[in-house]
């Protein structure tokens, strides 16, 4: 059985000041596949995520999520897609359960309290959810930033280095979220210089030189 | 979902006061120094009350408005905000109403108050009021638009002030001539209504530009 292709990338260049990074980039992801993007600082891997999940757009190509182009989607589009930046995405002001409620309440998910410290627990936070964020360490954050995608119910996670800062423990349990997401037909793709040695049924490698 | 952001701008804002309270402050140190500095002509401080306290509503709301989006960029949450499902333009105006109701309605309460040393009647004051209640969510609206085209510059605070002021000029001519009007006994009624069309024009246009500007700065 072959699984239906999800997400294709066509022909894309990206240039940023007036340095070209990547050009003539194909991809063809079907459901289950594990991208691990690789590369030496600079050579576009953060912009190539920040391109496929819409907030960049693309110097020339096109992306297709399911057939159609994600910039006609446009916010229909956001629904299928998480992406985790390097910078936390946590209000230092707010309690791990208040970021969590609010950043899936943003996307149209509302979850209770209950189901909130739920998630915290087993994202290894337990005891901590009522704390601000900024009382919380640099790990503990990246976690909190992370629990969103034990809810987000979205099929392509986008991750941009988000293995910084986290303890082997952590990072176990990273692998094991994603290896349980490419099981439910979902894509994941990494941004990372560390090997997740994750198993997948589909597995690729992109390389991306200066 | 719009009851979500502006909650998640409340809460904030309720967690850092000291903000809040230095806009205020700002707002009745600025209007406090004219009774001072011209001395009790009271028939001068009359004539002069209604510029001096839009004019030191327009500068208090310039202290917040860099705060707009700046913080939400700095810890990455602005990104997520534009790739929640919803159009961008809603987010802004949650976000604008959140402004408003932090920044510019503890100006609106303050200001028959800081008002009194002008020796303005009580009626006038009322319309103090009423104009400042139409007008400030011309100021969150316009400055919004700002707020997104500065972001992540730097010395953004002073740029804004010179891309918005400007573009304040509208409401402090007619939000100024309605309790002026009040002040020598004519109607403040078409000035009021003046006010009323510029806010909802900047209702209609601003949130899209800021939604566009926001695009751009995340780039």
């Amino acid at each position: 059985m072959v699984a239906p292709t999800l997400l294709e990338v066509k022909q894309l260049g990206c240039v940023r000041g007036d340095r070209r990074l990547f050009s003539g980039l194909d991809l063809s992801l079907a459901a289950g596949t594990y991208l691990q993007v690789t590369g030496p600082n600079g050579s576009g891997k953060t912009s190539l995520l920040r391109i496929l999940c819409g907030l960049l757009a693309p110097a020339e190509g096109e992306i297709n999520w399911q057939g159609e182009n994600i910039r006609s989607l446009a916010e229909d589009y956001f629904t299928s897609v998480t992406y985790l930046g390097h910078r936390h995405n946590v209000k230092d002001e707010l309690s791990a359960i208040e970021n969590l409620r609010i950043s899936n309440a943003l996307n149209g998910i509302v979850i209770s309290k209950e189901r909130a410290r739920e998630v915290l627990t087993r994202i290894g936070l337990a005891g901590r959810e009522s704390l601000p964020a900024r009382l919380l360490s640099e790990g503990q954050r990246r976690r909190v930033a992370l629990a969103r995608l034990l809810t987000s119910g979205t099929k392509l996670w986008l991750l941009d280095e988000v293995l910084t800062s986290l303890d082997k423990g952590a990072v176990a349990l990273i692998r094991s979220l994603i290896e349980e997401h490419l099981a439910g037909g979902g894509i994941a793709i990494v941004a990372t210089h560390q090997d997740l040695s994750v198993a997948a049924g589909s597995s690729q490698r992109l390389e991306l030189a200066t | 979902m719009l009851r979500w952001i502006v909650w998640r701008d409340l809460t904030l804002a309720w967690r850092r006061r000291a903000d809040i309270l230095s806009t205020v402050f700002f707002f009745i140190i600025v209007v406090s120094l004219f009774p001072l500095g011209i001395g009790p002509e009271t028939q001068l401080l009359r004539s002069i009350a209604p510029g001096v306290i839009w004019v030191a509503a327009l500068l208090a709301s310039m202290l917040s408005l860099n705060r707009l989006f700046a913080n939400d960029l700095q810890d990455g949450t602005l990104e997520q905000l534009l790739l929640t499902p919803q159009p961008l333009f809603l987010v802004v105006l949650g976000k604008v109403l959140a402004h408003w109701i932090v920044s510019e309605i503890p100006l609106v309460l303050i200001a028959p108050l800081v008002g009194l040393q002008f020796d303005i009647p009580g009626e006038t004051l009322l319309i103090l009021v009423v104009s400042l209640l139409v007008g400030t969510p011309v100021l969150s609206l316009i400055g919004s638009v700002g707020a997104a085209l500065t972001l992540g510059l730097r010395g953004g605070g002073v740029l804004i002030s010179i891309l918005v002021l400007p573009l304040y000029i509208p409401a402090l001519i007619f939000g100024a001539g309605a309790v002026e009007a009040s002040i020598i006994g004519a109607s403040p009624a078409p000035h009021l209504y003046l006010l009323g069309a510029f806010a909802i024009v900047s209702l209609i246009f601003s949130p899209w530009a800021t939604a566009a500007a926001l695009r751009i700065s995340l780039e």
